[in-house]
C-alpha cells in the first residue's frame, strides 16, 4: 500500500474563501456571486452527498490509524472496528509499541528512511521552483525573439510520459557518474516538475497588471529589483500552492526514487521502504500501519502550515477597475 | 526641471502599417503644463509612453533637456509617471510605495522618510502612511500615485489619464488640486486626457492629436478662438461647435435662408476640390436670437431646451427653403444655440438666430483646414 492514497484525505480540506464585506461595486458584485454560490452549495442534497463521500474517503485512513495503535495479537484476532464495541467493556489496549518498532526496530529502521525522504524532498521542491520562477519571469515580462514558440515548446514537454524518459535518463546519469546518488532523484524530480511549474507561475505572473511592472521600471528598477521587490511578494500564494503540490508529489513518489536511486538504504526514501514492507512483510500489519502513518505526518504538517498562504486578494488595492 | 522635445518621433506597432504616432514634433518648455488630448486611439497615450521609455521609438528622437533619451531605459530618464489605474504596489504600505524609487536609488533612510512625509503633507496623506493601498479609497489611492511621483523630484511628470477612475465630483476637485500643485512645484508636466474640459482647464498649452497626427498646439484660448481645422473646432468646446458645409454664392455662404458674407481672402482660398462649398462653424454662444426678418438670420426649430441655470441651450434643427441644411454639433445632428435662461422658447417654436459678426469659423470643405 502506498502512502499516496492516504494523503488524499487532508488534501481536500481547502480554506474558506474570505468574504470581503462589500467595498466598492466590484466587491459588491463578488459578494453577490459568493452569496449565490453559497446558496447553491448549501443545498441539503449536495451537503449530504459531500458528507457521505467524506466519510467513505476517511474510513480506510481511520481504520489504519486505529490499527497502528493496537497490539499485534489484537490485530490478528479481530478487526479494527471492534474497538468501538469494546469501548465500554474496557478490553481495548492501545500502545505506541508499533511506532517504536517501525522507527527503531533493527529490521525496519524507518528513521534512516525518514531522513532520506527529507533530503530528497527539499531540493526537489526548491530547485524547480527557483528555476521556474526565473523562466516564468522571462516568459512573462522580457520580450525576446521566439518567446511564444519557446513557451509552447516548454509546455509541450508535459506530454512526454515519465516512463519514456527513464532509460535514457538513467543511461545519462551512469555516464556522468552520479548514478545511485541523491543527485539523480533531485535532478529527475526537477526535470519532471519544470514544464508545469513554468506554465503555472507564468500564468500567475501574467495576472500581475503590466502597469505595476511599468511603474517599477519608471521608478528606476531593473529586472532583478522588479523580480525580488515587486513580482515575488505578489507570487507568494502561487509559490506556496505549487510548493505544496510538488512537495506532496515528491514525498509520495515511489517510482522515480526506486528507479533512479535504487533500493539501497542510504538513499531510498520512506515510500520505498513502506512498499517493501507490504511486499516482504505482508503479515506484519502492526508495523506497516505505523510506518504508513509516519509517512503521512510530514505532508499533513506541511499542508496545514502552508495553507494560510492561500490568501485571496493579495493584489487588492493595487490598480483600479 | 527640463524641457521636453519630440523631434519627428514615430511609433509603428509591429504588424500594423499605419503609425500609432506619426512624425510628432512638439516642444514643451521648462515648467510648462502640456495636455495631450484627443479621442481614444489617437496616439496620445502612446506618445506619453514613448517619452517614458515604455514604447520603442521607431523614428525620430525624443529629448529631455538637451539629452537625447530615445534609446535610454525608463529607469535612467529621471521621470515620474502617474498611471491611469494608479499601479500602486499592493504589498507595500503607502510610505513604502512613495519611497520605493528613492530606496532603489540608494537614498539614505532618514532622507527618504523626510521627503515622503513632506509629500504626504502636501497631499494630505500623513495619517495613511502606514496603510496598505487596499485600505484606501479611490481618491486616496490617486493621491498616493501622485505622491509617488512628487517624492522623486523628477525632471518631468507624466500623467496618463490620472482622473478617469474618479467620480465626477472628485474629478473636478482633484483637477484643480493637480493644476495648482504643478504650478507650485514648477515641474514640466505632460498630461494625457480624452476629456477636453480637463485639457482646457488644466493646461498651459494643449496639443490635439488625431489618428497619430498632431493637429494643433496652443493655449486654451487659441484653441478655442482659432481652431486650425474642422476636427479641432469640433473637439474643443462644450457644448460642441455647430459645423456645416454650405454652398458659396457671390462671396457669401448660404446657411439656411441667410447669407454669411465671407472675406475676400477666404473666397480666394477656395480650390476646385471644394466644388463651390465651404465649411462654416460657429459656437452656440456666437448666436443671437433676433426678430424674424433680420438680414443674415436663419430659422431654427426648437427640439429640446436644456436649462443649466446660468445658461440655457436650445437643440434644434435648421429650417431652410432649400431643404434642411447639413448642420450638426458634435455627435448630435442638431444646431445648438445658447439663449437667455430667463426667456426660453417652447418645444416646437421657431426662433430666428444670427451669427455675431466675426464669430464664424470658415474651413475649406475639402481639406478641413482653416481659411483666413
Amino acid at each position: 500500500m502506498s502512502a499516496g492514497g492516504l494523503t488524499q484525505g487532508p488534501q481536500v480540506v481547502l480554506p474558506e474563501p474570505a468574504v470581503d464585506a462589500g467595498r466598492g461595486t466590484r466587491a459588491g458584485r463578488l459578494s453577490g456571486r459568493a452569496a449565490r454560490a453559497k446558496r447553491r452549495l448549501s443545498n441539503p442534497w449536495a451537503s449530504g452527498i459531500a458528507i457521505v463521500l467524506g466519510i467513505l474517503w476517511t474510513i480506510p485512513t481511520i481504520g489504519l490509524f486505529i490499527t497502528s495503535f493496537r497490539p499485534e495479537s489484537d490485530i490478528r484476532r479481530s478487526g479494527w472496528w471492534t474497538v468501538f464495541g469494546n469501548l465500554f467493556t474496557g478490553e481495548n489496549q492501545f500502545s505506541l509499541e508499533n511506532y517504536q518498532t517501525a522507527l527503531y526496530g533493527s529490521s525496519t529502521n524507518l528513521v534512516q528512511y525518514f531522513v532520506n525522504s527529507i533530503v530528497i524532498t527539499l531540493p526537489s521542491v526548491i530547485i524547480p521552483i527557483t528555476v521556474a520562477l526565473l523562466a516564468a519571469y522571462a516568459f512573462a515580462w522580457i520580450d525576446f525573439p521566439g518567446r511564444n514558440w519557446l513557451f509552447v515548446a516548454v509546455f509541450a514537454l508535459q506530454i512526454v510520459p515519465i516512463q519514456v524518459t527513464m532509460i535514457p535518463l538513467l543511461t545519462a546519469y551512469v555516464d556522468v557518474g552520479i548514478a545511485g546518488s541523491f543527485w539523480t532523484v533531485w535532478l529527475s524530480h526537477s526535470i519532471f516538475a519544470l514544464p508545469l511549474a513554468i506554465f503555472l507561475l507564468h500564468n500567475f505572473m501574467k495576472d500581475i497588471p503590466s502597469s505595476l511592472v511599468e511603474a517599477a521600471r519608471v521608478d528606476g528598477a531593473g529586472h532583478v529589483t522588479i523580480f525580488f521587490r515587486v513580482v515575488m511578494p505578489l507570487l507568494v500564494p502561487a509559490i506556496a500552492a505549487f510548493g505544496i503540490f510538488q512537495f506532496l508529489w515528491v514525498w509520495n513518489d515511489l517510482l522515480v526514487a526506486l528507479v533512479f536511486a535504487g533500493g539501497t538504504p542510504d538513499v531510498a526514501p520512506l515510500t520505498v521502504r513502506v512498499a517493501e514492507m507490504s511486499g516482504s512483510r505482508g503479515g506484519d500489519w502492526h508495523i506497516l500501519s505505523a510506518g504508513a502513518f509516519i509517512s503521512i505526518i510530514v505532508p499533513l504538517v506541511v499542508f496545514v502550515a502552508l495553507q494560510r498562504y492561500f490568501v485571496r486578494g493579495l493584489l487588492a488595492g493595487s490598480v483600479k477597475g | 526641471m527640463a524641457t521636453v522635445t519630440f523631434d519627428h518621433a514615430t511609433r509603428v506597432y509591429p504588424g500594423t502599417e499605419r503609425p500609432a504616432v506619426d512624425q510628432l514634433n512638439l516642444h514643451i518648455e521648462d515648467g510648462e503644463f502640456l495636455v495631450l488630448v484627443g479621442p481614444s486611439g489617437c496616439g496620445k497615450s502612446t506618445s506619453l509612453r514613448m517619452l517614458a521609455g515604455l514604447e520603442d521609438v521607431n523614428g525620430g528622437r525624443i529629448l529631455i533637456g538637451d539629452r537625447d533619451v530615445t534609446d535610454v531605459q525608463p529607469k535612467d530618464r529621471d521621470i515620474a509617471m502617474v498611471f491611469q489605474n494608479y499601479a500602486l504596489y499592493p504589498h507595500m504600505s503607502v510610505a513604502d510605495n512613495m519611497g520605493f524609487a528613492l530606496k532603489i536609488a540608494g537614498t539614505p533612510k532618514a532622507e527618504i522618510r523626510q521627503r515622503v512625509e513632506e509629500a504626504a503633507k502636501i497631499l494630505d496623506l500623513t495619517e495613511y502612511l502606514d496603510r496598505k493601498p487596499k485600505a484606501l479609497s479611490g481618491g486616496q489611492r490617486q493621491r498616493v500615485a501622485m505622491g509617488r511621483a512628487i517624492v522623486r523630484q523628477p525632471q518631468v511628470f507624466l500623467m496618463d489619464e490620472p482622473l478617469s477612475n474618479l467620480d465626477a465630483k472628485l474629478r473636478v476637485q482633484t483637477r484643480t488640486q493637480i493644476a495648482s500643485l504643478q504650478r507650485r512645484l514648477g515641474v514640466t508636466t505632460v498630461y494625457v486626457t480624452h476629456d477636453q474640459t480637463e485639457a482646457l482647464t488644466m493646461g498651459d498649452r494643449i496639443a490635439v492629436l488625431k489618428g497619430g497626427v498632431l493637429q494643433q498646439v496652443g493655449t486654451p484660448r487659441e484653441m478655442y478662438d482659432a481652431p486650425a481645422n474642422v476636427f479641432v473646432a469640433g473637439f474643443i468646446g462644450s457644448p460642441a461647435m455647430n459645423i456645416g458645409t454650405f454652398d458659396v454664392k457671390e462671396g457669401a455662404a448660404l446657411v439656411g435662408n441667410a447669407q454669411i458674407p465671407l472675406e475676400r481672402s477666404m473666397v480666394a482660398g477656395l480650390t476646385d476640390a471644394d466644388a463651390g462649398k465651404v465649411t462654416v462653424g460657429f459656437r452656440p454662444e456666437s448666436l443671437d436670437v433676433v426678430p424674424s426678418g433680420t438680414p443674415g438670420s436663419f430659422q431654427v426649430q426648437v427640439n429640446i431646451v436644456e436649462e443649466l441655470g446660468s445658461d440655457a441651450y436650445v437643440y434644434g434643427s435648421l429650417q431652410s427653403d432649400l431643404g434642411t441644411g447639413e448642420l450638426s454639433a458634435g455627435d448630435s445632428d442638431q444646431v445648438i444655440v445658447r439663449i437667455n435662461p430667463r426667456d426660453v422658447p417652447m418645444k416646437g417654436d421657431i426662433i430666428n438666430v444670427a451669427i455675431k459678426a466675426g464669430h464664424e469659423h470658415v474651413f475649406s470643405a475639402s481639406s478641413g483646414n482653416r481659411l483666413g
